[in-house]
């Protein structure tokens, strides 16, 4: 059990900031390019063909989704790490106990 | 008026409190932290006061507290620090714990030279124990190489004659050879050999074996390593010169005794008395923690005590006593509304005390400046606090530091408005308000932590202001949001309402809306907010250029003119009628006929100009400065509105009129308002002089006093221009200058917006081209990380700098005098925090 803790108690507590903060924007972000947001279109990796065929709406909805599914899977990968720091911190505040 | 607008008034009062009872009120008015002492014996050193006594004891006790907290520090156990509040101890306590403290220091030191002399001991007896045994081979070799009659390696023995040793099995004829045994240090080892080599010309045998086992030095408190040597020669001479080169070395030499049996017997008595040592040793050191674990539950308390009373009688030294030695005086700064207080709780104190006299509290008027104390709570301390960083108000000025709590954080949030941004430093603000207690524990250890952490309500009304101009600005992030739908309409610039065709898509590079084509701008704005579409637009910065400029310059006319507004109550407050004509007056004039018209006009430009005019809209810059040089020709002129070239004329001419007015008639009054006195006071000198003449004494008196007071009114007609002047030129031009230096608000704001544009481009945006879910999460980090260090901390930083700047020069040279003290209350919490 006491190989489980590898982080301090400061390296948990950021990661958990960064974990929590990495879920809510990340979460936000996909739901904005799954509506096909026009404001976020230079972040979407368009490639020249995609305005010049036939059905481009669509060509570049698709693309849009595929990005917010991107971040979706990176929201679900910072709720893993989220859930790591917090039992870090858990497992820190009980050796804190029991040098005590 | 509230208190909190103005400083305190302060009243002085004179103490009167028997001598014996002295130290118990001063301890009491200490625990209540209310009033301030004054110092009235200000040219005695500290040597010759009347408590000299007793605070060096306190300081003898301070150093056994020291030297206490040493020990248990140096013995890894935890001071244990009570919360709860240690009184002063009464003087007949004081005899009890000095006691205590030398009992215990005794013994600590009686322990501590003990266990350095036992250690000695033992690090003997160890090195002799290894000697021992590592000899036993050396002394087997010396005889198996010698009853071979082989020499031993070439350079360094020359044994004349086959010697043998005296208990070997050989018989007689043989050389008894001496030996010295001993310990050195490693470091010393080789140079030893050479030495012994070069002065005994080879004839000696010299042995060595490393100790493995490091031994501890007390003295250097660190770990020596050492070798045993032993050296083998024969005759008395080469016996005193190795015992010399030995000793210049600090090589100990330790007796061993000839024979192997002697060998055994010595090894075991020592290894007992080393074992017995140790048993010792171990008794000791228990001894010692027990006494250090005790002395630690008690040594925080001991040392709140002592600073209390160290700080009474430093206290008691600024009193005075009087003549019939009986009564103590002092004179205290105590807050009016507060003497109530002060006086119920010293008659409290000396009902418990069973004095016969209570102390009486007498308040007298003085000349003397009071201090300025401003109430303030947990949530005020901050922002007074930065407000007297510059300089504490004057007594019973205006306290800037209520405005500021709001006018600070905005003007910060004009600088760092992005609404991402600041919902990051308000979780920060609010993280740390509900884990004030848990800080306690930190304050000691970090200070840059400490002083984010005193400035926590700062921060949140910082980060709650800065969401506020993010939205505005409609920035996040350096993203936009779509909340209402935008009011610009691509559609309508396609035919046949418009310009555009397919051919113009496909051959243009940068499309432009434009707004005089009917549809594109739908005539209704974006209702909150910078419009979203903005943020794709190529031109952005033009137009978010000018609308940050105007608006910083709005923004720092309208604060500099609240700033002259609170000049007002201050001549109002100080009954200086006079100068709201001969100041205020003039400077609010000034500034509202120049830069208040120059808003004016900004505002008019945004409201009175179409799209269809925007091609000959004319400048306001141009228009500014040619009104100041009252120059109406040229091509760039076209007028605002009709009657333009009167009124700006006009409001020239004002403010101009202005300036001699601010300058002139001040020294001008001052000066016949001293005339007329100085002739007063002759009339009535001369009169004086006639009709009292019998009473000689009273008219001289009288005369004489009149003189005085004159000689006092010194008038000198050059100082009083030279301060006006300064005082005329350093607004009018201040007014120029600070106009321009509120641009720092647009200035700031601009390289926030770019950097957050950057680090989105540079980090983020790989991270969603790239189409991998964990290189998004990588980058995020980076983003993160990045995004705090660089837009949170460092621009945060950089903003508030500036905004504390716009509010101590440009805000506040508008009224503020700064040139007061502190009022700094003889309270125990802020001595025993110190």
């Amino acid at each position: 059990m006491a190989s489980l803790l590898c982080c301090g108690p400061k390296l948990a507590a950021c990661g958990i900031v960064l974990s929590i903060w990495g879920v809510i924007m990340l979460v936000l972000l996909g739901i904005f390019f799954n509506i096909h947001s026009a404001v976020l279109i230079e972040d979407v990796p368009l490639t020249e063909e995609d305005f010049t065929t036939t059905d481009a709406p669509q060509r570049i909805y698709r693309i849009y989704e595929q990005v917010s599914y991107n971040c979706f899977i990176a929201a679900g990968i910072y709720i893993v790490l989220g859930g790591f720091s917090f039992c870090q911190i858990r497992l820190n505040k009980r050796k804190e106990y029991l040098v005590r | 008026m509230g208190s909190i607008f103005r400083s305190e008034e302060m009243c002085l009062v004179q103490l009167f409190v028997q001598a014996e009872a002295a130290y118990c009120c001063v301890n009491e008015l200490g625990e209540l932290g209310l009033v301030q002492f004054r110092d009235l014996n200000p040219g005695i050193i500290a040597f010759q006061r009347k408590f000299v006594n007793d605070v060096r004891r306190c300081e003898e006790m301070e150093r056994i507290l020291r030297f206490l907290e040493k020990e248990i520090t140096k013995a890894n156990i935890p001071i244990i620090e009570s919360s709860e509040n240690d009184k002063a101890p009464c003087p007949r306590d004081i005899i009890e714990l000095e006691v205590a403290f030398e009992k215990l220091e005794k013994e600590l030191k009686e322990i501590n030279t003990n266990q350095e002399a036992l250690k000695n001991n033992c690090l003997e007896l160890t090195e002799l124990k290894f000697l021992l045994q590592i000899t036993e081979d050396f002394f087997e070799e010396a005889e198996s190489q010698l009853s071979g009659s082989e020499l031993p390696s070439e350079e360094s023995v020359s044994v004349t004659g086959c010697s043998r040793r005296l208990s070997s099995t050989s018989g007689g004829g043989r050389l008894k050879l001496g030996f010295v045994a001993g310990v050195i240090q490693r470091e010393r080892f080789s140079a030893f050999e050479r030495l012994l080599w070069r002065l005994c010309h080879g004839n000696i045998v010299l042995r060595h074996v490393e100790i493995n086992v490091p031994a501890e030095d007390c003295m250097a408190n660190e770990f020596i390593s050492k070798d045993v040597f032993i050296v083998f020669f024969q005759g008395e001479q080469f016996k005193s010169k190795v015992i010399k080169i030995c000793d210049g070395f600090h090589a100990t030499v330790y007796p061993c005794p000839e024979t192997l049996h002697e060998r055994m017997e010595m090894s075991v008595g020592v290894n007992m008395q080393i074992k017995d040592l140790h048993m010792i040793l171990y008794q000791t050191e228990k001894h010692r923690k027990n006494l250090l674990l005790s002395a630690a539950k008690d040594v925080h308390k001991w040392n709140v005590k002592v600073k209390k009373m160290k700080a009474i009688y430093y206290t008691l030294n600024l009193c005075n006593i009087d003549i019939t030695q009986k009564c103590l005086i002092a004179e205290i700064w105590c807050p009016v509304t507060d003497l109530k207080k002060v006086h119920s709780t010293l008659t409290k104190e000396s009902v418990r005390n069973g004095s016969t006299m209570p102390p009486i509290l007498n308040r007298i008027e003085t000349n003397q400046t009071p201090p300025t104390f401003n109430k303030t709570n947990t949530f005020t301390v901050g922002f007074q606090n930065i407000v007297d960083a510059y300089g504490v108000g004057n007594y019973r000025e205006v306290n800037p530091a209520p405005y500021s709590i709001i006018t600070f954080p905005f003007v910060f949030a004009i600088m760092f408005g992005d609404c991402g941004h600041g919902l990051v430093m308000t979780i920060m603000a609010v993280g740390m308000i509900l884990y004030e207690r848990h800080h306690k524990n930190i304050e000691m250890k970090n200070e840059i932590l400490t002083i984010f952490c005193h400035g926590r309500y700062i921060i949140l009304l910082m980060g709650l202001f800065s969401i506020y101009t993010g939205l505005i600005y409609n920035d996040c992030f350096s993203k936009t949001f779509n909340l209402f739908g935008s009011a610009w309409n691509v559609r309508a610039m396609f035919q046949p309402n418009g310009p555009w065709s397919n051919e113009t898509l496909q051959n243009s590079s940068v499309l432009q809306l434009n707004p005089a084509v009917r549809g594109v701008f739908s005539g209704k704005p974006y209702p909150f907010g910078i419009d979203p579409i903005w943020n794709i637009a190529v031109n952005k910065l033009t137009f978010m250029n000018s609308y940050k400029m105007k608006m910083s310059v709005i923004l720092g006319v309208f604060h500099m003119l609240f700033g002259v507004t609170l000049s007002l109550l201050n001549h109002i407050y100080f009954k200086e009628l006079t100068n709201i004509f001969l100041e205020f007056i003039p400077e609010v004039i000034f500034l509202t006929a120049l830069f208040g018209y120059l808003v004016f006009l900004i505002i008019f430009k945004w409201c009175v100009f179409t799209v269809s005019e925007s091609e000959i809209a004319p400048s306001i810059l141009v228009h500014f400065i040619n009104m100041l040089m009252f120059n109406y020709s040229g091509p760039a002129m076209t007028p605002f509105y009709c009657k333009q070239r009167s009124i700006q004329t006009f409001l020239v001419l004002i403010a101009l009129l202005t300036v001699p007015w601010m300058l002139l008639i001040k020294p001008y009054l001052l000066y016949s308002d001293h005339q007329r006195t100085k002739h007063v006071v002759r009339l009535c000198d001369n009169s004086k002089v006639s009709i009292l003449q019998s009473e000689q004494t009273e008219a001289e008196i009288k005369g004489g006093g009149d003189k005085n007071h004159w000689e006092e009114e010194k008038f000198s007609f050059g100082d009083t221009f030279v301060q006006q002047a300064i005082h005329t030129i350093e607004y009018c031009l201040g007014c120029v200058s600070n106009t321009a230096s509120y641009l720092r608000l647009w200035a700031l704001s601009l390289a926030h917006a770019e950097l957050s544009e950057v680090l989105w481009h540079m980090v983020l945006h790989n991270g969603f081209t790239g189409l991998s879910s964990v290189g998004l999460t990588i980058t995020f980090a980076v983003f993160a990380v990045l995004s705090v260090a660089i837009l949170l901390v460092m621009e945060g930083l950089s903003a508030f700098l500036h905004a504390l700047r716009l509010h101590w020069v440009e805000f506040q040279n508008k009224f503020y005098k700064g040139a007061g003290y502190k009022f700094i209350p003889f309270s125990f919490t802020d001595i025993c925090k110190r």
